[in-house]
């Protein structure tokens, strides 16, 4: 009995850390989400993209609020060699207020967000990818008519002080694929705050 | 003479440090320490059971649920049960929020402060299948270990508690 009682424990924490989603080299679907400015978008809609920078992110968490310059930094760099910031908030509203729709809309104004930053109502596409946390990052990559997952994981090694960072996992994943190379680091776990589900 | 009396006044010191303190005195003294200095805390072997919960006061779910662990710590308090909430706050916040949420909330249970900013190093030590998101929860007695990622309810963890305590 007692081995019994704590196998199903351990069963029910498995299932409880739950999210299996994407693993690098596995291919990512499209979505169709609405944009800050009313507009649906897609990925398939920006089409001279060669890939992208797919950021699970929100305005509340204080580790999304701490990469956020990085994040437009991000875009900023890589979006004109084709690769572009897609922000997307999984966060249920009703959970945490700060990340409405109309606190997102407010946010990118404020930042002047130059990326889409898309609401995911019912977290669809953070289930469908396994984002657990913000920010999470999925760099896809076209080829062919598929868009490959290249790179899954934490922005860079260092959320608080961005100059103390060593390693710069994003834009090291970017860099290799403008070059046709192989990416070194393609997976990285990271601290963040857990995507907030809607209650059932 | 004078040295017994300087040996007293020594000893005397030293077990006014050693006393049970009442509330959170010791929310000066929560430590900061690395990762190294984190890890052998996950392994000890002396048929304690140790909850060590992964938290920060941004958290809101990790702040929704502390409340159980300090009824569990008075709950189970004369058992062998060891309660460590680890604090993954910045670190230019342990002035300005850590320690003051301690003192705000009485915060009883053991409070460490772990700072280690390279989380893609060590957060699979801790466990494999965690994630990096918190709320996290890691039980362990000696080699018998679970862990959680996400929020417990107070049903939740006695019952993991007891999985432990009382198969």
């Amino acid at each position: 009995m007692k081995k019994i009682t704590f196998t199903l424990m351990l069963l029910l924490g498995f299932l409880y850390s739950g999210a299996q989603g994407y693993q690098p080299g596995g291919k990512a679907t499209d979505f169709e989400l609405t944009n800050v400015d009313g507009n649906t978008v897609s990925l398939g809609s920006m089409s001279d993209a060669k890939g992208y920078i797919v950021v699970f992110t929100c305005n509340s968490c204080p580790y999304s609020v701490a990469y956020e310059d990085r994040i437009i930094a991000l875009h900023n760099q890589y979006a004109p060699k084709g690769y572009p910031v897609v922000a997307i908030n999984s966060n249920d509203s009703l959970v945490q207020v700060r990340d409405s729709f109309s606190a997102m809309k407010q946010r990118a104004i404020e930042k002047q967000f130059g990326f889409p930053y898309l609401l995911d109502t019912d977290q669809k596409y953070a289930n469908i990818y396994g984002a657990t946390r913000t920010p999470h990052v999925f760099v896809l990559n076209r080829e062919n008519n598929d868009l490959v997952v290249k790179y899954i994981g934490a922005i860079d090694n260092n959320f608080e002080f961005p100059e103390s960072a060593t390693e710069h996992y994003v834009s090291e994943a970017v860099e290799a694929l403008l070059r046709g190379k192989e990416i070194i680091t393609n997976a990285t776990k990271a601290i963040g705050c857990s995507i907030k589900r809607k209650k059932q | 003479m004078k040295t017994n009396l300087l040996f007293a006044a020594i000893l005397l010191s030293v077990l006014q440090f050693c006393l049970p303190v009442n509330s959170r005195a010791q929310t000066n003294e929560v430590a900061t320490i690395g990762f190294d200095d984190f890890l052998p805390l996950l392994s000890k072997t002396n048929d304690t059971l140790y909850v060590i919960n992964f938290w920060a006061t941004w958290c809101a779910p990790c702040v929704e649920e502390l409340p159980h662990f300090e009824v569990a710590n008075k709950h189970y308090k004369n058992r062998k049960l060891k309660i460590l909430l680890v604090s993954l706050d910045f670190k230019g916040a342990k002035d300005s929020r850590l320690l003051p949420f301690l003192q705000k909330h009485d915060i009883q249970c053991e409070v460490l402060h772990l700072y280690e900013p390279d989380a893609n190093q060590w957060i699979s030590r801790v466990d494999s299948t965690w994630t990096g998101a918190i709320p996290a929860t890691l039980f362990y007695r000696n080699t018998q270990r679970l862990f959680t990622e996400g929020s417990l309810t107070s049903q939740s963890l006695n019952q993991y508690i007891n999985s432990f305590l009382n198969p």
